[in-house]
């Protein structure tokens, strides 16, 4: 049997704000198809190695490579490391969609047009195409219906799929997800994790910092926990969760149950 | 009250109100087109780009339009060489010294509310942006400056009524705006009440197509800020306890 080709390879990923060094070297690799869920408690790093990988923060040290394409760095002035180039950053990040905690849907477009502004923008596909793609991902998430809407005029929970929408649009290889329940009524919850399932069940490749216990054991191919900015545990959910090796996920489970 | 002077005199106040007109709205045009790169750069996080139109910004706020207008039409011409040099032509009539002195000035106010409204954008849509591959550039345009602008319509529509007023004193270096028709009035017939109450009448009339017109703007651009199933009524929180 063939190996999954690598969609996303980290590499001893370092980043410190200033007297804090919050990721100490971190390594990760998600195959095609793989659902990786990133663990950990607040403080631990999860967000900011997602924010590393496409470089809305500048790692100080390690590297990233999407689809065997190695992101090139270089030293800047002050030694601070920064992109050889921002055309294959930009390029890169088109390849990974990410969604936010906070929704972060353009305020001033509605849904469709939050939806149609990348694939024009930075894909430059005909408007028609566009506007094909934007239906299907709408429709996916469920949120045709309300396609011509404002965001505020929305719930959390349809923001969100609308932003999974934007990101789809893309049809990035690898979905980059921080959070994406945490600012939501409970109630709402659930229809945004329906759709990720969804998207795992399609052989998605996704990276999804999470809290939410039920989803990184039922729909991940594997579960990685972070502490303190490092690689505490990495593993398959089922063997993960019943056998946790380290100390630290034990007690972060224990924790989680209360 | 004398209103025969007034209508007698009608086709000299409607050349004002043409100059005032073209003035104000040239200059608005011009001083927006200026606006903008001096918010952008005004705005940004590197101070030898942000110093140039701070400084541009606090100068031309800093001062009286009336100074301003004063140094460019009468200061200038005291120089042998702006007055051998190829903008001589432009600067020795008093209708373009009035016109560059009103688009500097409200570019100078014009900057500032956009700078204001470009800071506060929402960090999130920014970094949205740059997760989709987004160039700078790409980022500006699409997203900043929309939203920016959406966001300094209430602010702009004041600038722009205060454009309008300011323009009066095109009336005092000798042209022929609503004021200064309204000045010729009052030496030639000494009707300084009925004269400047027309002219006063003409403002106010023109404010009231400017307030009108940025009402509707307000409507049709302000509608993602809009309560939901609001239709732009006065009240802009939903009545509680209304059954749906």
């Amino acid at each position: 049997m063939s190996q999954p080709r690598e969609a996303l390879v980290v590499e001893g990923l370092h980043k410190r704000f200033g007297g804090l060094e919050v990721l100490k070297g971190i390594s990760l690799t998600a195959h095609e198809h793989d659902v990786v869920s990133i663990l950990g408690s607040s403080g631990s790093g999860k967000s900011t190695l997602l924010r590393c990988i496409n470089l809305l923060e500048t790692p100080d040290a390690g590297d990233v490579s999407v689809q065997g394409e190695l992101i090139r760095m270089r030293r800047g002035a002050g030694r601070v490391p920064v992109p050889e180039s921002r055309r294959q950053v930009e390029r890169i990040r088109a390849k990974l969609g990410m969604v936010f905690q906070q929704f972060n849907l353009w305020s001033h477009m509605t849904v469709l047009e939050n939806v149609v502004e990348a694939p024009r923008q930075v894909l430059r596909l005909p408007k028609a195409q566009a506007i094909e793609r934007a239906d299907a991902v709408l429709e996916r998430v469920g949120m045709h219906d309300r396609k011509d809407y404002y965001p505020a005029h929305l719930s959390g929970g349809q923001q969100q799929r609308a932003a999974i929408a934007r990101a789809l649009a893309m049809e990035p290889a690898v979905l980059l997800f921080d959070e994406p329940t945490s600012a939501l009524d409970p109630e709402l919850v659930g229809e945004v994790l329906r759709v990720m399932h969804g998207l795992a069940e399609e052989g998605r490749t996704m990276l999804v910092v999470t809290h939410e216990m039920g989803f990184a054991r039922e729909v991940s191919t594997r579960v990685t926990f972070l502490h303190e900015g490092r690689v505490e545990e990495t593993g398959e959910p089922g063997q993960m969760f019943e056998q946790p090796a380290s100390e630290r996920f034990r007690q972060f489970l224990a924790g989680t149950l209360k | 009250m004398d209103v025969e002077v007034i209508i007698k005199n009608l086709p000299l106040y409607f050349e004002g109100l043409g100059t005032t007109v073209q003035l104000v709205a040239l200059s608005l045009g011009c001083g927006l087109a200026l606006a903008i790169p001096v918010a952008l750069l005004a705005a940004s996080r590197r101070w030898w780009l942000r110093m140039p139109a701070t400084a541009y910004i606090y100068v031309f706020r800093g001062t009286p339009l009336l100074i301003q207008m004063y140094i460019i039409y009468y200061g200038l011409a005291q120089f042998e060489a702006v007055r051998e040099s190829l903008l001589w032509p432009v600067l020795r009539e008093a209708w373009w010294c009035a016109l560059v002195s009103f688009a500097l000035n409200t570019a100078g106010y014009t900057g500032e509310i956009l700078r204001g409204a470009i800071a506060n954008t929402p960090h999130g849509e920014v970094e949205a942006a740059r997760s989709v591959g987004m160039s700078q550039w790409q980022i500006h345009a699409r997203i900043v400056l929309p939203s920016a602008f959406r966001r300094a319509l209430p602010a702009y529509g004041n600038e722009v009524i205060f454009m309008l007023h300011g323009s009066a004193l095109a009336g005092v270096i000798t042209l022929v705006d609503l004021f200064g028709a309204a000045r010729i009035v009052n030496s030639r017939h000494f009707v300084p009440f009925e004269s400047f109450i027309a002219a006063g009448a003409f403002y106010l009339g023109l404010t009231f197509v400017i307030a009108w017109l940025f009402k509707r703007w307000e409507r049709r651009w302000h509608a993602h800020l809009r309560p939901r199933d609001g239709a732009g009524g006065s009240s802009a929180t939903p009545a509680p306890f209304t059954a749906r």
